[in-house]
């Protein structure tokens, strides 16, 4: 277990510096100016070199990463460019929206997949399971986005039952968890969609297998022996696709946040990448990879707990 | 005061007294805005929505432009123009604070300008400054100002937010925290969310300011901006994004819709300074081969002016000149190829607006239509900027260009982006730039438009508009922009 947590930080270390790397590359070579992007064209060439001076942006490309890399290791990472202010700050006021965002449609695609999933695999063949596999095969069909323009349609312009979009803060949690409900809806649906479908056949496997015909044999209910027999069997597969998922959440957000106007980071790497915000792109693109990184760590470890038998192997 | 036990009334009530302290109900308006700024500080940052919520809001200038374009007292209550055109004797407004508390007077002139013409200064327009020779206070009411040559936009130059007037002890902190001296005060800002202001009770008109706070809402996306306008989160979207969705708000009985105009000309720019484009014959071809009647239908949903050279519909000195290049497919395909180019492939490189994107379809149709292969490229605002504008990497593209008086464009040489080098044309500018007397100005003016048609410098396609809804109960927003600014002084919410 040492050696395998050992690896897995120098795993996630050399990771990180590399996407720095590729970003710091990436951001160099795409044509772009942070300094015309802030003056504007009416600027005059003094003004842009002024500005390029202010930003730090005449020392050479090489001498430039290295002094990113020095401030972040001590975890300094540096001023956005295009906001002046340091960018620790600018992800940490964003963060929490992401993050909430993130968690609630992870947890909602979490419910309606088990539940679905589960359903359809204990009908197997029947009009529920039919039902379900058509919907989640819309559910795979649907741009979040499209979906999302519906939602606000329907109960914000139409029902006018929940706010079009925006964030209040948290400060007012019900108001806040009012303005989440449609955004964590429009992104658990269609993950749930992908959830649902895996779990299903997951189960599907598992009930084919002779302890669960045993179960059965033994006495147990239907219902009891898919929740406490199938789904813990079963659970391999999905928790693989819910970690991909959780980063597909985390990056979804981008989508999301565009169309229901949340002060997230999904927002802020947008914005950051068109105004060639270096700094605030470097940061995020890595916070991002982080995210990633860790979310297939935790994955890892999962296995080892639903399933002693890998621990040998680990 | 009659005070019944009517919750909502008890309401308003305790509202109205802790936001307006008056008795009267709080006036609050809250306002969409497509673009998200990344800091405050208009005379540092071009970012177009700084302009829009903070100047003549929360920053003042000596001067103000009014809704037609007419320049009007505002800091400076008067001014005296010296003989010569090249002394300008400004007297200050009494009793002005910064909303810091701090007083205003002749010196925060003095150090305002000092700052823009500074060697390291970050003014996004320091061009405008360039014919100011020296800036002196006289005494605390009094500025005087000199010019090296005449200037006859300097008035109007002076009302820009890159002319604000700050204050030495919070200039480094305008950026975050803005502090001027106009009808409101800044209040706070969650970025990527919303901006808030408040009035400022100690302005020198406040009893003319209705409104008691005003908060601004980024939303990017224009089927969430009409989503927002739809379920009324929001009384104002001055600067809608779509012409496609207005036919809604239109038909909708809560709504006033205003099609107004901006400084904004679009235009099909040709690179003058690489073949084929450097020969004007090709140019004109290319100006005959577009039909703007049938762009402005598909690209602005007939929502917009046609113009025929480089000078807004809605100014003084407009000339209308649409009909300098007659729209004819056949005439544009003999053009092309008595030029030798029939055939050829040239690229449209289009940054990332709506306008442009749309229009750049259209046009490569029609080119089509006429015997030019035109390769659109649409390209991020980063990559436009660098390789369209600073490296002249391109043929043609679209853009606006939304800055007042700014037929100077032509005149910026060799090294602009235009590629356009003409000494004609930049001996006449300068005679524009000099010329005190409005109607001469005008005239000349008149003659630069029918110099860049005749030279058909580019193709000028339409006047961008300036796309409003409004709630029924929202009054006083400008129809129209002459400049980048929206004053919410004289805006009023309800009755």
């Amino acid at each position: 277990m040492g050696y395998f947590l050992l690896r897995r930080t120098a795993g996630f270390i050399a990771t990180l510096l590399v996407v720095s790397l590729v970003v710091f590359g990436i951001m160099n070579v795409l044509p772009g100016d942070p300094a015309l992007t802030i003056l504007g064209l009416d600027a005059t060439d003094d003004a842009l070199a002024a500005l390029r001076t202010q930003l730090g942006l005449d020392a050479p490309v090489h001498l430039r990463y290295l002094s990113w890399i020095g401030n972040a290791l001590q975890g300094d990472l540096g001023q956005s460019h295009s906001f002046r202010v340091p960018v620790s700050g600018l992800i940490a006021e964003r963060l929490p929206m992401t993050i909430s965002l993130a968690v609630a449609g992870m947890l909602l695609t979490i419910v309606i997949a088990l539940g679905l999933g589960i359903g359809a695999a204990a009908r197997h063949g029947g009009p529920g399971d039919w039902g379900v596999m058509f919907l989640s095969q819309l559910g795979i069909a649907i741009p979040a986005f499209w979906l999302s323009i519906l939602l606000v349609l329907l109960f914000a312009v139409k029902l006018r039952w929940l706010p079009p979009g925006g964030f209040p803060g948290w400060s007012d949690p019900v108001a806040a968890m009012r303005a989440l409900l449609l955004p964590t809806i429009a992104l658990a649906l269609v993950q749930s969609a992908v959830l649902a479908r895996v779990t299903r056949s997951s189960a599907l496997e598992v009930m084919r297998q002779d302890f669960v015909r045993t179960a059965r044999a033994s006495g147990l209910s239907r219902r009891r022996t898919l929740w406490r027999h199938v789904l813990p069997n079963a659970l391999v597969p999905i928790i693989t696709i819910v970690g991909m998922q959780f980063a597909a959440l985390v990056t979804g957000t981008i989508v999301i946040e565009n169309v229901f106007y949340l002060p997230g980071l999904g927002r802020l790497i947008f914005q950051s990448i068109a105004n060639r915000d270096l700094p605030t792109v470097q940061a995020l693109v890595m916070l991002f990879a982080a995210i990633v990184v860790t979310a297939n760590f935790v994955v890892d470890l999962l296995y080892v707990v639903i399933d002693p038998r890998l621990k040998a192997r680990a | 005061m009659n005070l019944t036990y009517r919750p909502a009334t008890a309401l308003g009530l305790i509202l109205g007294l802790a936001l307006a302290g008056t008795g009267v109900a709080a006036a609050e308006l809250v306002v969409g805005m497509q673009q998200e700024p990344t800091t405050l500080d208009p005379t540092a940052d071009a970012t177009a929505s700084i302009d829009a919520m903070l100047t003549q809001n929360v920053f003042e200038s000596l001067t103000i432009v009014n809704e037609s374009g007419e320049v009007e007292p505002n800091l400076a209550t008067g001014w005296e123009v010296s003989d010569d055109g090249l002394t300008y004797i400004f007297t200050l407004a009494e009793g002005v604070t910064f909303h810091d508390g701090s007083t205003f007077d002749a010196e925060d002139v003095v150090f305002s300008f000092d700052r823009a013409m500074a060697e390291d200064s970050v003014n996004p327009s320091k061009d405008i400054f360039k014919t100011i020779k020296d800036v002196r206070a006289i005494d605390p009411r009094t500025v005087e100002i000199e010019l090296s040559e005449k200037d006859a936009f300097f008035l109007f130059n002076m009302g820009q937010g890159d002319s604000a007037i700050v204050a030495k002890e919070t200039v480094d902190t305008n950026a975050t925290d803005p502090v001027g001296t106009g009808p409101f005060r800044f209040d706070g800002w969650t970025r990527g969310d919303r901006l808030t202001l408040v009035k400022n009770p100690d302005y020198r008109d406040a009893g003319d300011v209705a409104l008691d706070r005003v908060e601004f809402r980024f939303i990017s996306d224009p089927a969430a901006a009409t989503a927002a306008m739809m379920a009324e989160e929001l009384d104002a979207f001055p600067g809608f994004p779509a012409p496609e969705l207005l036919p809604q708000f239109e038909a909708d009985p809560r709504f006033n819709v205003n099609i107004g105009s901006t400084e904004g000309e679009v235009i099909l720019a040709m690179n003058n300074a690489k073949p084929p484009f450097d020969n004007p014959d090709v140019r004109r071809a290319v100006a005959t081969a577009i039909d703007r009647e049938e762009i402005i239908e598909g690209a602005m949903y007939g929502q917009a002016l046609p113009i025929g050279s480089f000078y807004p519909p809605h100014g003084t000195a407009y000339v209308d000149l649409t009909d300098a290049y007659p729209h004819d497919t056949a005439k544009a395909r003999q053009m092309f190829e008595s030029a030798g180019i029939a055939g050829q492939t040239m690229t449209l490189r289009v940054p990332p607006f709506p306008y442009a994107m749309r229009s750049a379809e259209i046009i490569q149709s029609q080119l089509a239509e006429a015997g030019i292969d035109a390769k659109v490229e649409n390209v991020e605002w980063g990559f436009w900027i660098d390789e369209v504008y600073k490296q002249k990497n391109y043929d043609m593209t679209i853009i606006a260009h939304t800055s007042p008086n700014d037929m100077g464009n032509f005149a910026r040489g060799p090294d602009y982006f235009y590629g356009y080098d003409d000494p004609q044309f930049t001996a006449l500018w300068n005679d524009i730039q000099t010329e005190a007397d409005p109607e001469r100005r005008n005239e000349l003016l008149r003659k630069g438009q029918q110099y860049l048609s005749d030279q058909s410098v580019h193709a000028f396609l339409f006047q961008l508009p300036l796309l409003g809804i409004f709630a029924k109960d929202v009054e006083g927003y400008w129809a129209s922009s002459p400049v980048l600014y929206m004053p919410l002084k004289q805006v009023s919410k309800g009755g």
